[in-house]
């Protein structure tokens, strides 16, 4: 058991865990941020991407110790308040989700890829969503989105 | 106009919850005490299971309980099976299977389940569910369709009188058939491998069980399409009334028809959560959702064409072996109909004889996906066309014009029993070549080769069936004036919350917004089939539509007693009750409230408003479309990129272009998946899947999808008060024999003339070496 201190969405948290948890399981069963979801075994989907001191990482490859001090953004934390963030605003206006499972892991690695390049072109909006797995949209729609929420954030 | 009507691009409300992570998924759901499952599968694809000993799994930490096959057997519990049989269809009897919650005797595929073990947390479950020690004695197996069809082949049920033949089934007419290949000008065939895909939803299945032994009830949380379905089917496997049972379906992340049946983990939570006393919760990792869920397609089919001097065809037979996988599963014979009775597809030709076999393998059952057997047939028809047009010297598109039913044919009996109400076929042809600018191709082409690469193009045309069976709607309203829609369909992605409620908008005048929705809990939902096999639109859409006329004639007599009218004068316009000829109106919220008032005017019209529709799938419709698609193929290392695509569907009347859109293009993506890189593989010999993981199993992504040219042409359904055909599986029927013929059309001046899906770089590649010329 180890006890593991983080902030996440802005709040500090801590807790005792078993070594072998991953971040993702951690932030779901003992936070109960059920937003970061788990899709596959092999860091394959992306359903669990978050935000970890900054960067976008997939939550189900990181033991929850690798994570200890950081902070930790979800898609619980990803609005600021009421107001969504233009990547949840784009995804919406431009129906870039069907049943919504990949939702919350393509609008946290889009956001992070907009982050690094404000203005990323086709190639690298479509490099930027590799790591992440829809079965419902064809992608087609979620890279208008990302088209979208880079003009709404300049 | 209301801009939240119908037709309208309206903004789906489902996707707040989805977009801030506030979704309720299978997993997102707990209850107070819960345990967790674990499984332990079969490693072996077939194997007598000599002896199961858990002691040393009970006496891990955390186990709360073991359930074995022998406990399946002392409890006499039932099994899924299949809900129509070939008798009921008038073909020869099949052979019925019964799968357990957990094996009994034998393993028949690898992922079987052999126990169950339920403890504190997961991943005790898990690290328990090793403890297990089984003794099997393995057996020879069979994982191909043509293996176990071979004489002497090893059986998946020994009592089964076909050997591994679970049933046939026949449409067509023999004589009529083999008459017009006998006088034909021209005969075409193929021997076609229809590739073994799996669903994968993105998110995994699992469910949640509890017993309340206070009332005897059981409450499952499921990950389903159709949750009245899914308490039926474990209803006959618990053996319990469907009213001890109740089954409620939150958020599910996707299904594409594989979640449409119950699986035996919902039974084993329920199972398992009344023997230990406390609820019980399952999750299926992404290896045991490869293993276990029901696999689709999986066919291989010899198909003749025969066809006049001028390209008509004039005859169509096909003889197809079809995998069932292990068991015959409740939907199981769905993909074995369609994809022979579709085999005429658009095309004006009724000299058809067509026949399929079901074939036992030692695999995990196959069942409905996306389409369930229409790509099938398509692909077969597809095929043996676009080889046709190479054999004859027409072009593609041509030889579609001369053979495609012609509006004034409309309706059109096929010989397969399909009446096409509506269509216009050649005008949905014509638009889709100018929207792809086929008569340019040249151009391209040329362009293509300066850049070393071979293109490739192809043109197609598929007749879908939207909607089976009936189903039940209703409209409630609240005690203050508001509308709940209570919906016997299951919205898994697909926006019902949103589409619906633009209707009843539209039909009974009441804002958009103030719309609730309620579905998938089969305590607040009197009746319902779920959602699959495009049938939502069209059997909900004119279900609600009979309810909420019924709920306006239900309201006019109350309107006439406010207004003290007769109910003859009152007129329902745009969301009023009016007294015709004068200016006396009220809203149909003011009305609805009148029958929640707590005295008077009640004791005469009773407590509440509220009212049902039913609409049956008698018959249903069919969406149709065309197909084209452009591509490149690199020669050096046999990889394709699609560089156009363009589709135009007529699906009748749109009631949101923006999620039927949404639904050609994902539908695409799985068909254009399937096409290229898709496949759930079994090693031969050993029946082990081989594609277990995400990293084994592809799909498409990001990088993978062109951009798509969509359009809809609206010919309404005349079979329907509403004028719907289905979209939901459009996409996934038309691509694959689409971008294989593109990719053929590519390949054949380097001398490849037959290509198998997945058509991957090393396939590709591999063709052309053979054929030497590349």
């Amino acid at each position: 058991m180890a006890k593991i201190e983080m902030t996440v969405n802005g709040k500090k948290v801590s807790h005792e865990v078993e070594d072998r948890t991953l971040l993702a399981n951690f932030l779901r069963d003992q936070l109960g941020l059920t937003g970061t979801h788990i899709g596959c075994d092999t860091s394959q989907c992306g359903c669990c991407t978050v935000h970890v001191d900054g960067l976008a990482v997939k939550s189900c490859s990181m033991v929850v110790g690798q994570a200890n001090g950081a902070e930790v953004l979800t898609i619980e934390g990803l609005a600021n308040g009421e107001t969504l963030h233009p990547v949840q605003q784009a995804f919406s206006e431009c129906h870039a989700l069907q049943c919504g499972f990949c939702t919350p892991g393509m609008i946290m690695a889009v956001s992070g890829l907009l982050k690094d390049n404000p203005a990323p072109n086709d190639e690298e909006i479509i490099q930027g969503l590799e790591g992440n797995l829809c079965r419902c949209t064809g992608y087609i729609n979620i890279i208008k989105a990302v088209k979208h929420a880079a003009v709404a954030m300049k | 106009m209301n801009k939240f009507g119908i037709g309208q691009p309206v903004r789906r409300v489902e996707d707040q919850g989805f977009i801030t992570g506030r979704g309720r998924f299978i997993d997102d759901i707990n209850l107070p005490h819960q345990c967790h499952g674990a499984l332990l599968l079969s490693p072996h694809a077939h194997a007598l299971i000599k002896s199961v000993d858990a002691a040393r799994a009970r006496a891990a930490p955390g186990v709360v309980c073991v359930l074995t096959g022998a406990q399946v057997l002392a409890e006499k519990l039932g099994g899924l099976t299949a809900a129509m049989m070939p008798e009921n269809l008038g073909a020869p009897p099949g052979h019925r299977t019964f799968m357990p919650p957990l094996a009994t005797d034998k393993a028949r595929f690898a992922g079987d389940r052999i126990a169950f073990v339920v403890a504190q947390t997961e991943a005790q479950a898990r690290d328990a569910a090793e403890l297990i020690d089984v003794e099997y004695q393995v057996l020879p197996a069979v994982s191909y369709i043509e293996d176990a069809v071979a004489a002497g082949a090893p059986l998946v049920w020994d009592d089964c009188p076909g050997g591994n033949v679970a049933y046939g089934l026949m449409f067509g007419n023999k004589e009529v058939a083999d008459a017009a290949f006998a006088k034909a000008a021209h005969v075409v065939s193929l021997h076609l491998t229809n590739n073994r895909v799996t669903a994968n939803p993105i998110e995994p299945r699992g469910c949640l069980g509890e017993f309340n032994p206070a009332n005897g009830k059981y409450t499952l949380y499921a990950c389903t399409q159709n949750p009245h379905g899914v308490r039926q089917e474990l209803s006959q496997v618990l053996h319990i009334a469907e009213t001890k049972l109740r089954v409620i379906a939150e958020d599910v992340g996707g299904g594409f028809g594989m979640k449409a049946d119950a699986y035996p983990e919902d039974a084993l939570v329920l199972w398992a959560s009344r023997l230990c006393g406390r609820p019980v919760k399952w999750r299926a990792s992404r290896a045991e959702s490869l293993l276990t869920d029901s696999h689709a397609r999986d066919q291989v089919v010899h198909c003749e064409m025969a066809l006049d001097a001028n390209g008509k065809i004039t005859g169509l037979r096909a003889r197809a072996l079809q995998a069932l996988g292990a068991f015959f599963i409740p939907a199981g014979i769905v993909p074995s109909i369609f994809s022979m009775r579709f085999i005429p597809g658009p095309y004006d030709v009724q000299a058809v004889h067509v026949m399929m076999q079901a074939i036992f393998t030692h695999t995990a059952p196959l069942g409905p996906y996306r389409g369930a057997g229409r790509p099938e047939a398509v692909y077969v028809t597809e095929r043996l066309l676009d080889r046709a047009a190479r054999e004859l010297g027409i072009d593609p598109a041509e030889i579609r014009r001369r053979n495609l039913i012609r509006a004034d044919q409309m309706p059109y009996t096929t010989p397969t029993f399909y009446e096409y109400d509506s269509g216009e076929f050649h005008q949905v042809l014509e638009k889709g070549l100018l929207a792809a600018d086929w008569d340019g191709f040249e151009a391209r082409r040329a362009q293509s080769e300066k850049s070393g690469k071979r293109r490739g193009r192809a043109v197609t045309y598929y007749v879908e069936q939207g909607g089976i069976m009936n189903d039940r709607m209703e409209l409630r309203c609240d005690p203050g004036g508001t509308v709940a829609i209570v919906a016997g369909t299951f919205s898994h992605g697909q926006g019902h919350a949103t589409t619906y409620a633009q209707m009843v908008s539209d039909w009974l005048g009441v804002p958009f917004e103030s719309i609730r929705f309620v579905q998938g809990d089969t305590d607040q939902v009197p009746f319902g089939r779920g959602t699959y096999a495009a049938r939502s639109s069209m059997i909900g859409g004119n279900a609600l539509k009979k309810a909420a006329e019924a709920m306006i004639a239900k309201a006019k007599p109350m309107a006439a007693a406010l207004m003290e009218a007769a109910a003859a004068d009152i007129e329902f316009v745009e969301g009023e009750f009016r007294v015709a000829g004068t200016d006396r109106k009220m809203t149909f919220t003011q009305v609805a409230q009148a029958f929640y008032y707590p005295m008077g005017i009640t004791d005469q019209f009773g407590v509440g408003l509220e009212a049902s529709g039913t609409f049956a799938t008698n018959p249903p419709n069919h969406p149709n479309g065309c197909h084209i698609c452009e591509l490149e193929v690199d020669v050096e290392t046999g990889v394709t990129s699609i560089e156009r695509y363009t589709v135009v569907d007529d699906v009748g009347i749109v009631i949101n272009p923006l999620i039927c859109e949404g639904q050609v293009h994902g539908g695409l993506a799985q068909g254009i998946g399937q096409a290229f890189m898709e496949h759930a593989a079994y090693d031969r010999k050993t029946g082990q899947l081989l594609t277990g993981s995400f990293l084994d199993y592809s799909m498409p992504r990001a990088d993978y999808m062109p951009q798509v040219s969509s359009a809809f042409v609206e010919i309404p359904a005349k079979t329907n008060p509403l004028g719907i055909k289905g979209i939901g599986e459009a996409g996934t029927i038309g691509s694959p024999p689409t971008v294989i013929n593109a990719l053929l059309d590519a390949l054949h001046p380097l001398g490849v003339e037959h290509i198998d899906m997945p058509a991957t770089p090393a396939r590709v590649w591999s063709a052309l070496q053979a054929a030497g010329k590349a």
